[in-house]
């Protein structure tokens, strides 16, 4: 270590740059986020308890944890269909396609989820129709799917885009020539490698969904104990000046936040260790 | 025969197959996956995009232009713009430090720094927003200190712009940190040689190389600026005319049941959101030119 750095000291800077860096980093992101832990501290372990262990909010962690799970899952099916469909094959408007996917990280919440809401509300073009065969969309369960669905998107397609563009076609004509159909070479072959990538972007989707809160709130009714999501909880806690109650669920959502970051970049090694096995082509 | 016939091995030895019909679908298979595809994706992006400009023009052009240039919705243009044009420099300026930083120099705790800095985007904007409240609320930690100096952040712009800068705080350096470190140090080290200032590197040697993820990070930067809407909720207080953002200025109306009006501003926010797209597409392409030749050369050479 200190030897490259030695090797590369002919660029100036380093300690200014680092420094402001630590510097920015410290009083925007780490001094705020410790006021949190800080504030949870001061709480009794009861008072903790009460409110994270409360019936409204373990319904708002059931909602939470279920609909973005759902939403996530939908996403890893369709997400792989559309990135393999972008990958592999040729059609008209494929580059319009691939720019749109990316709508969801662009297009503010609060209009994502009002529009969701119009297409999907019980007079809206598409809830008319669910509504004609008894389903209710937006206002319940899967209208919080639906948004969460919508936010997540991305995450999904555009991890698994380059992993499906880097693949090695010699091992696709390998299985061909050993006799398996596709469908056993998508499985048995492909499937394998590609799986920790989908692993990766089910887990950012799902990470995303569960701290969402702009396009959801205008779906799903905000009914507690119902169509209440964890984030919502926490507004309405902060909006009736409970910060304790706040603080804690707050606490609680970003260890799990945390955990997810964890598990996101072992993924993340796991699979690039897998692309150094010698499956994909070499550099 | 027929109960062979899965057995026998694919025609790649066949001289007149075609040599990669044994590692693609056939016909049907690839229109059906495509036309799935199509049909999720046509009801989950374009149709809601579509959608905001249907529910906006509904009654027609006039009422669309009345609630554009309505004094609440001037005012919350304005918030919008001041709180982007605060929050975007200053990321800007971060960002291409920590990315010369990290990307120029090796120091342990390197991946650790990378995590930090991501940290934001794992935050709900709920707690994002809910952090600024903690630290600087009537009942917070700094709260008591600021009442006694007469200074307002929460409930005040300054709390929505902090707000805004910790939730768009990665975006450029996301953007810049791969892309320098794909590029390594040999060009600067060239300029750096031949008597050029560290300064001067930067700006004739790195910039240019970096132009357009920089311009790309910027363009995300922004756009989630003007969109933020969790963490900008928890901290304006809702002030008409005074703490309401644009996204926030289409919640009120919505709630009020003023549907056309809302989509109206709503579709000032699509607008932008399509440029970021229009932008990110843009960016993709000059990256690959520039890329073309060397990328070719290496494909003959194997």
């Amino acid at each position: 270590m200190a030897v490259a750095s030695r090797h590369r000291s002919i660029i100036p800077g380093f300690g200014l740059t680092l420094g402001f860096t630590i510097m920015y980093l410290s009083l925007i992101v780490l001094i705020p986020l410790s006021t949190l832990y800080f504030k949870a501290a001061t709480l009794s372990w009861s008072e903790f308890w009460h409110t994270v262990a409360s019936a409204r909010a373990l319904a708002a962690y059931r909602l939470s944890f279920g609909a973005s799970a759902l939403a996530a899952s939908i996403n890893t099916i369709f997400g792989l269909l559309a990135a393999w469909v972008l990958v592999r094959y040729r059609f008209p408007g494929k580059a319009l396609v691939d720019a749109v996917v990316d709508l969801p990280f662009a297009l503010p919440t609060a209009v994502a989820g009002i529009s969701l809401t119009a297409l999907y509300a019980p007079t809206g073009l598409l809830g008319r129709r669910f509504e004609a065969g008894g389903i209710k969309i937006a206002y319940a369960y899967p209208g919080v799917v639906v948004a969460l669905t919508f936010i997540g998107l991305p995450f999904v397609v555009r991890t698994l885009q380059p992993v499906l563009r880097d693949l090695n076609p010699e091992i696709e004509e390998a299985a061909a020539s050993l006799g398996a159909t596709r469908r056993q070479t998508f499985l048995k072959v492909l499937f394998p490698l590609i799986f920790p990538a989908a692993l990766t972007g089910f887990t950012l989707a799902f990470a995303r969904a569960l701290g969402e809160y702009g396009s959801v709130v205008f779906i799903s009714g905000n009914m507690p104990m119902r169509t209440e999501i964890v984030p919502l909880l926490i507004m309405t806690k902060l909006e009736e000046y409970d910060y304790a109650g706040a603080t804690a669920l707050a606490v609680s959502m970003l260890a799990i936040s945390f955990t997810l970051l964890l598990c996101i970049n072992l993924l993340q090694w796991w699979t690039r260790r897998q692309q150094h096995s010698g499956l994909w082509p070499s550099q | 025969m027929t109960t062979h016939r899965k057995h026998t091995p694919q025609p790649v030895d066949a001289p007149n197959a075609p040599p990669l019909v044994a590692i693609t679908e056939s016909a049907p298979v690839r229109c059906g996956l495509i036309g799935l595809a199509l049909i999720f994706l046509s009801l989950f992006l374009f149709l809601p995009l579509i959608a905001v400009f249907g529910n906006a023009l509904r009654n027609g052009i006039v009422p669309y232009w009345e609630a554009i240039c309505a004094p609440d919705t001037q005012s919350a243009l304005r918030l919008t713009l001041l709180t982007a044009g605060v929050a975007v420099p200053l990321n800007l300026v971060f960002g291409v430090c920590a990315s010369w930083a990290i990307a120029k120099f090796e120091f342990p705790g390197k991946s650790v720094l990378i995590t930090l800095i991501d940290l934001p985007f794992t935050v709900s904007p709920v707690i994002s927003g809910a952090i600024f409240v903690l630290l600087f609320g009537a009942q917070g930690a700094m709260g008591p200190w600021l009442a006694a100096h007469d200074i307002k952040i929460v409930f005040a712009a300054p709390g929505i712009i902090m707000a805004t800068v910790f939730v768009t705080f990665p975006f450029v350096a996301r953007e810049l940190i791969p892309l320098m470190q794909s590029q390594g140090n040999d060009d600067e080290e060239a300029a750096l040689a031949l008597g050029a200032s560290g300064w001067q590197t930067f700006l004739r040697i790195t910039l240019p190389n970096i132009r357009w993820g920089l311009l790309y990070g910027v363009i995300l930067c922004t756009a989630r600026a003007i969109g933020e809407f969790g963490a900008v909720s928890v901290v304006s207080g809702h002030i008409r005319g005074r703490t309401i953002t644009t996204p926030l200025h289409v919640e009120i109306l919505y709630n009020e049941y003023n549907f056309a009006a809302a989509f109206a501003v709503a579709s000032l926010l699509a607008a932008v959101s399509i440029a970021t797209l229009a932008v990110k597409k843009i960016a993709e392409w000059r990256t690959e030119e520039s890329a073309v030749g060397p990328f070719e050369n290496a494909g003959t050479n194997r």
